[in-house]
């Protein structure tokens, strides 16, 4: 079972973690250590591997800084369900082959504090005992998740996806 | 085929499309430039090497490096992280601009890497700035920049194009980040997500106010935000023949704005795209000013605020941080009376950079401080403690209230 964190809209990616908590900064640390630390305390303290992060719109925005998503990819993250995402997120997310899916209607069941029961492998996720179908993610972007990332990506076809 | 917008003719021309291409295709570009800043480029170095495995960068001449975001270092993690920077840098042979020299979106216009009709990514968001020199600029991860470097190449999808039309004149006191404030205002924070804007109408625009709207073009979800290559750009600038307004090109969606009614316009915490006229804000409360950002650290936003601070004081429980955008801006701003007018006033002066944007240093911000600054972000906790608080408006707002210690209108202050 994976525990839903519920977010709002435009959570932008210094709540993600804060410039301040960058692995520049703190080369030494695990920026996973550092995810939602001022926005959210309790994901922070709690989430554990397999958890899922739900929010409304445009997931993400603002900076580009990647480790925003990688730190979320340390803490393990299951999967990301939004109404939307911020462009740059977005990409960044399934370059590090991070799932993530668009969905008003299953954003709109999944309830902060509940669980679910998400199978990347079976493609479903059991929310209140009823089994959705996850939805489809655009070609490109299922292509690179499911290499686990561009970057295994591109090291296993030499080219980018599409091309 | 019919018209094509500015982006579809960016991405046409480039090397390794050089093809008609339309909004929505997918394809694989050549990047003119990649950049790279210290905050990010040590991640993008490990992928290059340890992840890719490439020991020698694809083309040495597409990279630039510029160490902006924490500037000189602060720490010794950063210390160490921009000596691995510039161990890099010698070792690939590639420019690197060195702390003190500037923002990376203001040196790349300044040193002319950044061109129009050139593609230039970078490891920042507000690399969308570039489209103030008639440039297709966007911003990407590490992991997308480390590709850029490896392979030499990158992927993206044409966008589509929503049009800014632009009728009037600014009114005195009203000014480019006024009218990009009332554009987040209008369309929101998710306004232009996936799509390129582009800015029409405003050919008598500065190259400073240029720059201003284009690094907020990201606020609103932008790919990127551009200006026809004219005006002071098509007299600087060699403009290719193939890059041009065509009437013929198709928008997802128009605008129109009119700036003889624009007011100016103050984002309030925490949103970009949470903003009201200044005179409904006017009277709130400030501890700390910061003027500068690749949104407004040039020259003309120095002048603006320093014709309102000559022969004033800041208010003495108002500290005013002041981080010129690049060296040459600090020192056209040395050249004239306007660096000593606003040190006269009380204000301090940081290393050209990023300075205080991120919170990094050079002002962080401490719990409950309220901060007017003139940058483009006022996320919660951006500059500091996350009870600290940023307002967001232009130059002259931000120094008229430096004097007052509350946010004022500079049209009504008494002198």
């Amino acid at each position: 079972m994976s525990n839903i964190w519920k977010f709002g809209a435009d959570v932008d990616t210094d709540q993600i973690v804060p410039g301040r908590y960058a692995p520049y900064m703190r080369p030494n640390e695990d920026v996973g250590d550092a995810a939602f630390i001022e926005a959210r305390p309790d994901f922070n303290k709690q989430a554990v591997p397999g958890d899922i992060i739900v929010a409304t719109d445009n997931f993400g925005c603002g900076s580009s800084r990647e480790y925003a998503p990688y730190a979320l990819r340390r803490r393990q993250v299951g999967a990301i369900f939004a109404n939307s995402f911020a462009r740059i997120f977005y990409r960044n997310a399934v370059n590090l082959g991070i799932p993530v899916f668009t969905d008003e209607a299953l954003v709109q069941k999944l309830q902060d504090g509940s669980e679910a029961t998400f199978s990347l492998e079976a493609g479903t996720i059991t929310i209140d005992g009823e089994t959705h179908q996850l939805p489809e993610v655009p070609n490109f972007a299922k292509e690179i998740i499911d290499a686990g990332g561009i970057v295994p990506y591109v090291r296993e076809h030499g080219r980018f996806p599409n091309s | 085929m019919g018209g094509q917008t500015l982006s579809e003719q960016i991405i046409s021309h480039n090397a390794a499309v050089n093809r008609p291409v339309r909004a929505g295709e997918l394809v694989v570009v050549e990047p003119d430039t990649a950049m790279g800043h210290d905050s990010l480029t040590p991640g993008i170095i490990k992928t290059v090497k340890e992840q890719l495995g490439v020991a020698q960068v694809a083309n040495k001449d597409q990279i630039v490096l510029v160490m902006d975001h924490v500037a000189p270092a602060s720490n010794v993690g950063t210390a160490e992280n921009q000596n691995f920077i510039r161990q890099f840098a010698w070792e690939q042979d590639v420019r690197l601009f060195d702390v003190g020299r500037g923002i990376c979106h203001q040196v790349l216009v300044e040193e002319q890497i950044a061109r129009p009709g050139t593609i230039v990514v970078g490891s920042d968001s507000h690399s969308t700035s570039y489209g103030a020199v008639g440039a297709f600029g966007s911003g990407m991860g590490s992991t997308d920049i480390a590709l850029v470097w490896a392979t030499g190449k990158t992927w993206l999808r044409v966008p589509e194009t929503l049009r800014v039309q632009v009728s009037g004149r600014f009114r005195p006191g009203v000014d480019a980040k006024d009218l990009a404030l009332k554009l987040c205002r209008d369309l929101t924070i998710a306004g232009a997500t996936y799509m390129a804007i582009e800015y029409h109408g405003m050919e008598w625009l500065p190259l400073n106010g240029r720059q201003t709207m284009a690094s907020m073009a990201i606020e609103l979800g932008a790919k990127a935000g551009i200006f026809p290559p004219d005006g002071v750009v098509a007299e600087r600038f060699d403009v290719p023949d193939w890059l041009f307004v065509d009437p013929d090109a198709t928008y997802a969606q128009t605008i129109e704005i009119n700036l003889d009614e624009l007011e100016p316009q103050v984002a309030i915490p925490h949103s970009v795209d949470d903003v009201v006229d200044l005179s409904d804000i006017t009277g709130q409360k400030i501890d700390v000013v910061f003027l500068g950002t690749c949104t407004n650290g040039r020259y003309e936003d120095m002048r603006d605020a320093a014709d309102i601070l000559q022969g004033q004081t800041i208010h003495p429980r108002v500290r005013m941080l002041l981080t010129p955008a690049s060296r040459e801006e600090l020192q056209k701003a040395i050249a004239d009376d306007t660096l000593n007018t606003l040190l006269a006033a009380g204000a301090t002066l940081t290393t050209p950079g990023c300075g205080a944007c991120m919170g990094r240093h050079q002002g962080t911000l401490g719990t409950d401080d309220i901060c007017l600054s003139t940058g483009n972000r006022n996320f919660k906790g951006r500059m500091g403690h996350p009870t600290s608080q940023i307002y967001l408006s232009s130059p002259s707002v931000a120094a008229a209230s430096a004097i007052t210690g509350e946010i004022t209108d500079p049209r009504k202050l008494v002198s």
